[in-house]
C-alpha cells in the first residue's frame, strides 16, 4: 500500500472530496431550502395555462424569457429536475457514508470503554456493595434487562467486569429509513413523471400537437402506443359513446395515449342538495377488453375510482355531450322576416344563419337542464329558485366578433308578469345584461311579435300618423299643408327611429336636431308624441281598444315598448326560444397509470416509520463497571443518550437510586 | 420534576378504568352507528380510541377533558333530539351547548386565559397562572364540545348533509385553537412551567379573533353541504393530522418569541424580573425542538395522507397543486431546521428566529394559499 503513486492519490482525494461534498450537511440544507424556494415559483405563477394567456399577461418579450426558463411548467423544467436529482444523489451519498457507522451504532454495545472515561461522563454515579462482584454484576444485568436494555458482560481485569447495555438502537434505523425513503420516493416519482416523454420529445420521436383536431386527424407522431410507461390524462366521453384513448396535456398542446381497453359510458348522473349544490357525480362505465370473456360494468364517483389493469379511472369533470335542442327563432327585427323559424341543433354545433344580406355563425356552447339560483325577486339571497333549463350560444359576425347569449327555456315571473329571459354580453369578462321579453296570455311571444311587426308596417304607421296628425291639427282655424306634412313626417320618423335604435336613437335625435333654445320645451313633446303613436299602434291590434283596455294590456304595452326600446343593444335579429331538448351529458374521466405508485407508497411508509423512530425512540446506553475493592465491591454507573437529554437526566437519577438500593448500601456519589 | 416523570414512565395500573371507559364508548358508538359506518370509519374510530387511551393513560387532565366533552356532547344531543330548532328554544342549548354558543364560550375563555396568564407572569402570581390553565382547559373543552355538537348538527340539517366539522376554514380554525391548546397543556404539565402560557395563548387568541370576524362578517359558521371531492373518510384523518402539525409549529414559534425576549432581557440585565419568571433558556430551546419535531412527524403523516387522498380524488398522488406544494415547502423548511439543530448543533437565537419565520411559511400554506392562489383544494376560499 505504500507504493500508491502521487497521481493516484490526488485522483483519489479528488473523488473523495466530491463524495464528501455531495454527502455533506451543508449541501443537504442548501438543497432543501433551494427546493423550497424553487417550489414557490410554480405556485405563484399559474402553471400550464394556455400560452396565449401568458402572452397577454407578460407581453411577447417576457413571455419568451419565461418560456425559455420553463416557468410555465416549472416542476418538469430541467433546472428543477436537476435540483431534485442533486438532492437524491446527496441523500444517497449521505446514507452510504453513514451506513457503516450507523449499523455499528445500532448493534454494538461498546464494550471497550475505560473506567476513566466512565467516570468522566456527564451521567455518572458511584457506590459500593457488600455482595461479591459476580453477584452484583448479575444483579445489575438483571435490572438492566427489566428496564428493557440489551446487555453484555465483559471481563476487564481479573477483578473487574463491564456491563454494557443499550436500548433504542432502532433510532439509528430511523435515520436510515428517513433518508432512504427520500431516495425511494423520488425514484418512484420519476417513473410516474413525464420525464420519459420529455426525453422522447428531445430525441424527436414524438411531437406535441397543438391544433384542435378530431381524434382521427391526429398524426402518428403525436400518438403513444400502449406500453408500460406511466401517464396521466383525461378524456371526455358522451353518454352512449366509448373511447380507447386519453389526452395527455403537455405544455401548450397534448399527446394521444392509447389504452389497452375501451371505456363505454352508459350514464352520467349528478345529484344535488336541496340548495342546488352538487352532491355527487357518478358515471356508469362498461369496460370492453379482449382479455375479458365479456365486458364488465362499474360505477365510479368522485373519491371512488375504478382500478383496472393498473389504470385508475377517476371521475374528474363533466360537460355537455352534445344535447339535442329544438329551437324557435322569433324575429326581432326586419332582417329576420316576420315568422318564427324552427331549428334543430346540438350543443357544440355551429351553423350559418342568413339574415337578409348578413350571415352570422350560430355557435351552441352549452345547455343546462336546471339552474338553481338566488331568486332576484326576494330580499333574502338564500331563497333559491329553479329557473329551469337554459342554453348559451354565440353569434359571430363575418368579422369574427361574437356576442354571447344565455336564454332560459321557461318564462320567469317578475312583479306578477311573465317574461322570457335572455342574457347578452360582449365578452366572458362581463356579466350578462338581461332582456325581458313579455309573454302574452297564451304563454307565447306571438303578441309581442305581432306588435313589433306592426311598428315596422310602414303603411299602418303612416295611416296612424296621419289620423293622429289630423286630430292634433284639427283645432287650427286653417289648414297648413306644410305643417301637416312636416308633423306626419316627424311622427313616422319617430317610430322608425325607435324601431331602429330604441330610446337611445330618439334621444340622440332630439339632442342633435332641435335648436338648443327650444330643446327643453320640445323634448317632452316629442317623447309624448312617440308614446302616443306607440299606444295608437297597439290599439290598432285585434280586440284592443282604448275604451276596453285592461290594466294588464296597458302593462303589456309598457313592457313591449320598454323591450323594443332596448333591442338595439341586444344585437341579435332573433330570439331563440328553446322548445324541446334531449339532454346528453359527457363525463370527464381522468385516467392515470402510475407504475411507480407502489414504490412511492413504500417510500412513504419508510418515511413515517423512520421519522417516528428518530424522534420518539431515543437511543440510551448504560454502563456498569463492577470492580472488586479491598473491602467492598465498587460500582460505577454511567449513561448517555442521543435524544431528550432532559428526560434522560431524570431517568438516570432515578435509576442510579434504584440500582444502588438494590445492589449496594453506601456512599452514593451522584455524577454531575 | 421527579414525581412528574414517574407518572410519565410508570405503567399506571390505576388507569384501567380509562381503558374500560374507552372500550365501552367504542362499543356504544359501534352499536348505535354500525349501520352507517364503513370499514374505514370503524378503523378510524378504533385508532382514535387507542390513541386516546395512550394519551390519557399518562395524562389525567386529558382524561377529564375527554370525559367532560363526552358528557356535554351527550347532553346536547339529548336536548336536541331530532329538532334543530331546539337551539333557539332550549335555554341550555341556546346559551351554552349549541355549537355556536359553545364556540363563543371557547373564544371568551381563550381570550380570558391569555390575559390571565400574562397577568400571572407580570405579577409573579402562581395562583393567577393556575387560573390561566383552568381557563384554557375550559376553553378547550368548550371548543371540542362545540365541534362534536356541530358534527351532530350537520346531520340534522338534512339527510346526506352531515359531515365531520373539519371541512371548511371556519371549522379548522376552531380545530387549530383546540389542538394548539391541548399541545400546550401537555407540555405545561410535563415541564411544570406556566409562564409560557400567555405566549402560546396569544396565537390561539389571534386564531379565535379571526374566527369570530369570519363568522360575523362572512356568516362562515353556517353549515353548507360538502362538495363531492371532500366527501371522504380521508378527511377524518388528513385534516386532524395536519392540524397537530400546524399547532405544534405555532407553539414552537411562540416559544421562539418568548426565547428571544428572555435572551434579550438577560443580556441587558440577567437579574430582571422577566428572566427570573420565565423558564431557563435551555428549557425553552428544548421545548421548541420538541414541538417542531412533533409537528414535523405529524405533518409528514398528514402530507402523505393528503397524497393518498389526492390519488383517490384527483387521480394522482402528487399534482403540484399550490396547497400540496406549500405543504412541501413547509416540510422542507422544518426538515432543514431539524438538520441544523441535530447535526450542526445550532440552537438558541437563530433557531428561534427560524421557528418564527417557519410560522409565517406555515401560515401561508394554511391561509395564504386559499386567499391568493387558485388550485384544486376546494375548501375555504375567503
Ligand atoms: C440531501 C442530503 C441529506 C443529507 C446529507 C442528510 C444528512 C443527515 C445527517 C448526517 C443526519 C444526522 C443523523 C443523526 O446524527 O442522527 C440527518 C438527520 C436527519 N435528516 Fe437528513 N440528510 C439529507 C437529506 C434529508 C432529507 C431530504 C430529509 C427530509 C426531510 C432529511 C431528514 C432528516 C431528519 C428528519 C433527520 C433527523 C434529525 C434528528 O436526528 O432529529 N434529511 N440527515
Amino acid at each position: 500500500m505504500s507504493e500508491v503513486t502521487p497521481k493516484d492519490h490526488s485522483h483519489n482525494s479528488y473523488s473523495r472530496r466530491l463524495f464528501l461534498f455531495l454527502g455533506s450537511m451543508e449541501l443537504a440544507i442548501t438543497l432543501l431550502l433551494t427546493l423550497a424556494i424553487a417550489s414557490v415559483i410554480g405556485t405563484v405563477l399559474q402553471q400550464n395555462q394556455p400560452y396565449a394567456d401568458y402572452v397577454i399577461k407578460f407581453g411577447p418579450f417576457w413571455f419568451e424569457v419565461f418560456e425559455q426558463l420553463g416557468l410555465y411548467d416549472v416542476y418538469s423544467s430541467i433546472w428543477f429536475i436537476a435540483i431534485l436529482a442533486l438532492l437524491v444523489i446527496s441523500t444517497s451519498v449521505c446514507v452510504i457514508r453513514h451506513f457503516p457507522a450507523m449499523a455499528k451504532e445500532m448493534w454494538q454495545l461498546r464494550t471497550n470503554v475505560q473506567k476513566k472515561s466512565l467516570k468522566a461522563m456527564h451521567h455518572s454515579a458511584q457506590w459500593q456493595s457488600n455482595a461479591t462482584m459476580p453477584s452484583v454484576a448479575n444483579d445489575l444485568q438483571h435490572e438492566f434487562k427489566k428496564l428493557g436494555f440489551r446487555s453484555r458482560q465483559t471481563v476487564k481485569q481479573d477483578d473487574a467486569v463491564l456491563i454494557s447495555a443499550m436500548r433504542g438502537g432502532m433510532n439509528r434505523l430511523g435515520y436510515l429509513f428517513t433518508h432512504i425513503a427520500i431516495v425511494v420516493i423520488c425514484v418512484g416519482g420519476l417513473f410516474d413523471s413525464n420525464m420519459p416523454l420529455k426525453f422522447a420529445e428531445w430525441r424527436g420521436e414524438i411531437k406535441i400537437e397543438t391544433r384542435d383536431l378530431s381524434i382521427r386527424e391526429i398524426p402518428a407522431e403525436s400518438r403513444l402506443a400502449v406500453g408500460s410507461q406511466g401517464f396521466r390524462g383525461s378524456v371526455s366521453i358522451p353518454e352512449g359513446k366509448a373511447a380507447e384513448v386519453v389526452f395527455l396535456p403537455v405544455r401548450d398542446g397534448y399527446l394521444l395515449q392509447a389504452l389497452p381497453f375501451r371505456i363505454e359510458v352508459k350514464d352520467f348522473r349528478i345529484e344535488h342538495y336541496p340548495n342546488g349544490q352538487p352532491k355527487s357525480f357518478e358515471s356508469d362505465l362498461v369496460i370492453h377488453d379482449d382479455q375479458l370473456a365479456e365486458p364488465f360494468e362499474s360505477t365510479i364517483a368522485v373519491n371512488h375510482p375504478l382500478i383496472y389493469r393498473g389504470h385508475s379511472i377517476y371521475q374528474s369533470s363533466f360537460s355537455d355531450g352534445g344535447s339535442s335542442l329544438s329551437i324557435d327563432a322569433w324575429p326581432l327585427d326586419s332582417r329576420a322576416g316576420t315568422e318564427p323559424v324552427s331549428i334543430q341543433t346540438k350543443v357544440f354545433e355551429n351553423r350559418q344563419m342568413l339574415w337578409g344580406e348578413e350571415t352570422m355563425q350560430l355557435e351552441m356552447t352549452s345547455f343546462r337542464p336546471f339552474n338553481i339560483n338566488p331568486d332576484p325577486t326576494e330580499e333574502d339571497e338564500r331563497n333559491l329558485r329553479d329557473f329551469g333549463p337554459n342554453f348559451t350560444f354565440k353569434l359571430r359576425t363575418e368579422t369574427g366578433e361574437a356576442r354571447e347569449y344565455e336564454n332560459y327555456m321557461f318564462p320567469v315571473e317578475r312583479d306578477g308578469r311573465e317574461y322570457f329571459l335572455s342574457g347578452v354580453r360582449n365578452s366572458p369578462a362581463e356579466s350578462f345584461a338581461y332582456l325581458y321579453l313579455p309573454v302574452d296570455e297564451d304563454g307565447s311571444l306571438q303578441q309581442f311579435l305581432n306588435y313589433s311587426a306592426l311598428l315596422r308596417d310602414e303603411e299602418l304607421v303612416s295611416d296612424i300618423a296621419n289620423s293622429m296628425m289630423k286630430e292634433a291639427l284639427a283645432m287650427l282655424p286653417e289648414r297648413d299643408e306644410a305643417l301637416e306634412a312636416s308633423l306626419q313626417q316627424t311622427l313616422e320618423t319617430l317610430i322608425t327611429m325607435f324601431v331602429r335604435g330604441g330610446f337611445d336613437e330618439v334621444r340622440d335625435f332630439i339632442d342633435n336636431n332641435l335648436p338648443d333654445a327650444e330643446r327643453d320645451n320640445l323634448a317632452p313633446a316629442y317623447l309624448g308624441m312617440l308614446r302616443e303613436m306607440l299606444a295608437r299602434i297597439y290599439f290598432s291590434m285585434d280586440g284592443i281598444t282604448p275604451q276596453t283596455v285592461t290594466n294588464d294590456q296597458l302593462l303589456f304595452l309598457q313592457d313591449s315598448v320598454d323591450t323594443i326600446g332596448t333591442l338595439s343593444r341586444y344585437g341579435s335579429p332573433v330570439f331563440l326560444q328553446l322548445t324541446d331538448f334531449e339532454h346528453v351529458q359527457s363525463t370527464g374521466l381522468q385516467i392515470a397509470k402510475a407504475p411507480g405508485k407502489n414504490v412511492v407508497y413504500f417510500g412513504c411508509a419508510l418515511l413515517i416509520i423512520g421519522v417516528f423512530l428518530l424522534f420518539y425512540l431515543p437511543q440510551r446506553r448504560l454502563w456498569a463497571w463492577v470492580e472488586e475493592g479491598a473491602e467492598h465491591t465498587e460500582i460505577i454507573l454511567a449513561g448517555s443518550t442521543n435524544r431528550n437529554a432532559r428526560e434522560f437526566d431524570t431517568f438516570f437519577n432515578e435509576q442510579q437510586t434504584v440500582l444502588a438500593t438494590k445492589t449496594g448500601n453506601s456512599n452514593l456519589e451522584p455524577g454531575s | 420534576m421527579t414525581t412528574n416523570t414517574e407518572i410519565m414512565t410508570k405503567p399506571a395500573a390505576h388507569t384501567w378504568w380509562w381503558y374500560a371507559l374507552l372500550l365501552l364508548a367504542t362499543i356504544g358508538i359501534l352499536s348505535v352507528y354500525h349501520e352507517v359506518l364503513d370499514v374505514y370509519e370503524v378503523s378510524i374510530l378504533m385508532f382514535t380510541a387507542i390513541s386516546m387511551g395512550f394519551v390519557g393513560n399518562h395524562w389525567p387532565g386529558f382524561r377529564g377533558h375527554a370525559i367532560a366533552v363526552a358528557m356535554l356532547s351527550l347532553i346536547a344531543l339529548q336536548l336536541y333530539g331530532t329538532n334543530l330548532e331546539a337551539a333557539e328554544t332550549n335555554g341550555l342549548l341556546k346559551y351554552m351547548l349549541a355549537s355556536q354558543s359553545a364556540i363563543m364560550w371557547m373564544s371568551v375563555f381563550f381570550i380570558a386565559a391569555t390575559f390571565t396568564y400574562f397577568g400571572g407572569l407580570i405579577f409573579r402570581s402562581d395562583y393567577t397562572e393556575k387560573v390561566g390553565s383552568v381557563f384554557t382547559w375550559i376553553a378547550t373543552t368548550f371548543g371540542m364540545t362545540g365541534l362534536m355538537v356541530r358534527w351532530r348538527e350537520t346531520h340534522m340539517m338534512g339527510a346526506d348533509i352531515g359531515y365531520i366539522p373539519v371541512s371548511n376554514l371556519y371549522e379548522v380554525f376552531i380545530l387549530f385553537a383546540v389542538v394548539t391548546a391541548l399541545l400546550y397543556l401537555f407540555y405545561e404539565r410535563r415541564y411544570q412551567v406556566r409562564s409560557l402560557g400567555g405566549f402560546v395563548l396569544l396565537v390561539i387568541s389571534a386564531a379565535v379573533i379571526f374566527q369570530l370576524w369570519y363568522a360575523f362578517e362572512r356568516n362562515a359558521h353556517e353549515i353548507q353541504p360538502l362538495v363531492p371531492a371532500l366527501q371522504s373518510y380521508w378527511m377524518k384523518i388528513h385534516v386532524p393530522a395536519n392540524f397537530i402539525g400546524y399547532g405544534a409549529f405555532a407553539m414552537a414559534a411562540m416559544i421562539g418569541i418568548a426565547y428571544l425576549l428572555v435572551s434579550w432581557r438577560s443580556e441587558k440585565n440577567p437579574d430582571s424580573g422577566l428572566v427570573k419568571a420565565m423558564p431557563p433558556l435551555t428549557m425553552m430551546d428544548d421545548l421548541m425542538y420538541k414541538s417542531i419535531a412533533l409537528g414535523f412527524a405529524f405533518f409528514t403523516v398528514a402530507t402523505i395522507l393528503g397524497a393518498l387522498w389526492a390519488a383517490e380524488a384527483w387521480g394522482g398522488y402528487w399534482s403540484w397543486d399550490p396547497k400540496e406544494t406549500w405543504a412541501l415547502i413547509v416540510w422542507l423548511n422544518y426538515a432543514a431546521w431539524l438538520h441544523m439543530r441535530m447535526t450542526k448543533g445550532w440552537n438558541g437565537k437563530p433557531m428561534a428566529w427560524w421557528a418564527i419565520v417557519g410560522l409565517f411559511v406555515t401560515l401561508f400554506a394554511f391561509l395564504g394559499v386559499n386567499m391568493f392562489l387558485s388550485g384544486l383544494h376546494s375548501y375555504g376560499s375567503l
